[in-house]
C-alpha cells in the first residue's frame, strides 16, 4: 500500500512523496507506522545505496528532501499521539569555521532518519552549544569543522560543555574532512563519523548506548 | 590569451599553501583571511615571497574567498573590488619578474541543487570577481577546491568573459576509492565536462596526500587533451599537543615528484600542510631530474 511512500523517496521524488503520505492518511494508516515502516527503511536503504557508491551527496539530498516533506504531514499527527522522534540532535560548524555544506547534508540525514534537529548554523561559539544544550535538552550534539585550523574549536566545544557540568547528559558526535577516529578520541568526542550515511547509523547506536545518570 | 607558455616549460613549479602561513603571522581563528590584502598586506606579501624564494614559478593570489556571496558572509562584499585587485598586486610585485601570478578563485558554499543559491547569481557572482582580477592583471585565473561540476562549469564561462586562460581544479575525496567529488563525479567525468566549457586545465587539489593524488592525476590526464593541475595536501593532520600537525617531511613530500612528472602533471605545487620548504624541496628534486 504505502510501498509508493517508500519508493518515491528512495527515487528522491518530492511530489511523489508528498502524494503517497496524503493518500495514506486519508485511508487511516497509522502514522507511526508510516514511518517505522516505509520513511526510515527508506532512508536506510539510501543511507546503504551511499555506501556502495550507488548513490551521492545529490541523491541522498534529493531523498532527504522528499522524506521530509513527508514527515511535515506526519509529524503534527505523531505529536498529537505523543509519539517520540528517534531523538534530539543539536548541530553546528565549530568556531571559527564558516563552512555549513557537510554540516547541512549531515543534518539533512539525521531528519530523514527520524531525529528532531535544531540546527544552530556556522562559526557557533562554545558558549552557544552550552546555552542550547541547557535550553533543548538533546541526546545527541554533532559538531563540524572542513579547516583544520578549526578542529581544536571541537575540543574547546567538549571542555566547554565539562565545565558546565552538562557533558555527561549528551553524547558528542564529531565529523568533517580533516576530521579522524584517532582525533575524536584525542579529544574525549563519543563518536565519529566519516560521512552523513554513517553519521545516521552512530547517532542510532548512541541513542541506544546507556546514558549515564543526571 | 592561453597557456602555452606554461605547457612549454612543462613541469611548472607552483606555491603551496597560504592560510596556514598566514595564521602564523598573525591570522586569526575565523578571520576572513583575503581580507589581510587591505589590512595586512606585507603579510601576504610575505607569504608569496616566501614561494617565490622557494622556488614558484607560478604563484597563486590571496583571492580564495573573493566573490560578493563568500565576502558577504564575512561582512566584506562592499570591500570586494579593492580586496580583489590588491590581492593580484601583492602577488606580482612578490613575484618581481620571477614567477607568474594566477589569480584564486573559490566556491560559493552555497548548494545550487538544494535552492540556496541560483546559476545567475552564481555566474554574475564570479564574472564579477574574474573582471576584477584581470583588471588587476592576472595572468591567468584558476578556480581550485571545487566540488560540484554545476558551479564550476558556471564559473569558467563566466571567467572566460575576461579572454584570460581559466584553469579549474576539483577536490576528489569521496568514495571507497576516495576518487570521486562530493558529489559523486569521477576524474574522466570532470575532465570531460571541464574541457567542453572551455577550461584551459583541470587539475585536483586539497583532499588527498601526494602519492593517492598520482593514479587522480592519470587519469585526469587521459580523460582529455587539457593540461594537469595538481597540488596535494601534505596528508591528513593529526594531533600532536592540541594542535592539528602534518606528518609528512618536505622531502617525503617531494620524493613523490618524479612519479607525479611521470603521471603527466604540468602544473604541481602543494595544498593544506605544505609550506615554502615543501615548495624548495620538491625544486630541489626538479632540478635533480633534468
Amino acid at each position: 500500500m504505502s510501498k509508493e511512500l517508500y519508493d518515491a523517496i528512495l527515487a528522491g521524488n518530492m511530489k511523489g512523496a508528498i502524494a503517497a503520505t496524503e493518500k495514506a492518511l486519508a485511508d487511516k494508516v497509522d502514522p507511526l507506522e508510516l514511518v517505522q515502516r516505509f520513511m526510515v527503511p527508506a532512508m536506510d536503504e539510501v543511507g546503504r545505496r551511499f555506501e556502495c557508491e550507488e548513490y551521492f551527496v545529490p541523491e541522498m539530498l534529493i531523498s532527504a528532501r522528499a522524506m521530509k516533506s513527508s514527515l511535515m504531514l506526519v509529524r503534527p499527527l505523531l505529536t498529537a499521539s505523543g509519539a517520540q522522534p528517534a531523538g534530539r540532535v543539536i548541530i553546528g560548524t565549530v568556531k571559527g569555521d564558516l563552512h555549513d555544506i557537510g554540516k547541512n547534508i549531515v543534518a539533512s540525514m539525521l531528519e530523514g532518519g527520524g531525529f528532531e534537529v535544531v540546527d544552530l548554523g556556522a562559526d557557533v561559539a562554545p558558549d552557544k552549544f552550552v546555552t542550547a544544550v541547557k535550553e533543548k535538552s538533546p541526546h545527541l550534539v554533532c559538531l563540524s569543522a572542513l579547516l583544520t585550523v578549526t578542529m581544536p574549536s571541537m575540543k574547546t566545544t567538549i571542555d566547554a560543555l565539562q565545565q558546565a557540568g552538562i557533558r555527561q547528559q549528551v553524547k558528542v558526535l564529531i565529523g568533517g574532512a580533516p576530521i579522524t577516529q584517532h582525533f575524536a578520541d584525542q579529544i574525549g568526542a563519543d563518536g565519529y563519523g566519516e560521512n552523513a550515511a554513517s553519521a545516521v547509523t552512530l547517532a542510532r547506536k548512541l541513542m541506544h548506548a546507556e546514558r549515564p545518570a543526571q | 590569451m592561453t597557456l602555452d607558455k606554461w605547457v612549454a616549460r612543462k613541469p611548472v613549479l607552483t606555491d603551496g599553501a597560504w592560510g596556514t602561513e598566514l595564521q602564523r603571522r598573525g591570522l586569526g581563528l575565523g578571520e576572513c583571511p583575503d581580507g589581510w590584502n587591505l589590512k595586512k598586506p606585507e603579510a601576504v606579501e610575505s607569504v608569496a615571497k616566501a614561494y617565490v624564494d622557494a622556488g614558484s614559478q607560478v604563484i597563486l593570489t590571496n583571492t580564495f574567498r573573493s566573490n560578493r556571496i563568500t565576502l558577504a558572509g564575512h561582512g566584506l562584499a562592499d570591500r570586494i573590488r579593492e580586496i580583489n585587485l590588491e590581492g593580484v598586486r601583492i602577488s606580482r610585485r612578490a613575484a618581481a619578474g620571477q614567477a607568474g601570478v594566477f589569480a584564486s578563485l573559490g566556491p560559493t558554499g552555497k548548494m545550487l541543487m538544494m535552492g540556496e543559491t541560483s546559476e545567475a547569481e552564481i555566474s554574475d557572482a564570479f564574472r564579477e570577481q574574474a573582471q576584477f582580477l584581470a583588471e588587476a592583471g592576472a595572468d591567468a585565473l584558476i578556480f581550485e577546491t571545487m566540488s560540484d561540476l554545476a558551479e564550476a562549469r558556471l564559473g569558467v564561462m563566466a571567467a572566460l568573459s575576461t579572454q584570460l586562460p581559466v584553469l579549474v581544479s576539483f577536490v576528489f575525496d569521496t568514495g571507497k576509492q576516495k576518487d570521486r567529488t562530493m558529489m559523486g563525479h569521477s576524474p574522466e567525468q570532470v575532465a570531460q565536462k571541464m574541457a567542453e566549457a572551455g577550461a584551459a586545465a583541470v587539475g585536483a587539489n586539497c583532499g588527498l596526500g601526494i602519492a593517492e593524488c598520482i593514479p587522480i592525476c592519470e587519469r585526469l590526464r587521459v580523460s582529455s587533451s587539457l593540461p594537469v593541475w595538481i597540488k596535494p595536501n601534505a596528508g591528513l593532520p593529526e594531533v600532536v599537543d592540541g594542535v592539528p600537525t602534518y606528518r609528512i617531511s618536505p622531502e617525503e613530500y617531494a620524493s613523490h615528484v618524479p612519479a607525479m612528472v611521470k603521471a603527466g602533471a604540468t602544473f604541481f605545487g602543494g595544498c593544506c600542510g605544505t609550506q615554502p620548504s615543501f615548495i624548495a624541496a620538491c625544486a630541489r628534486r626538479l632540478a635533480s631530474m633534468i
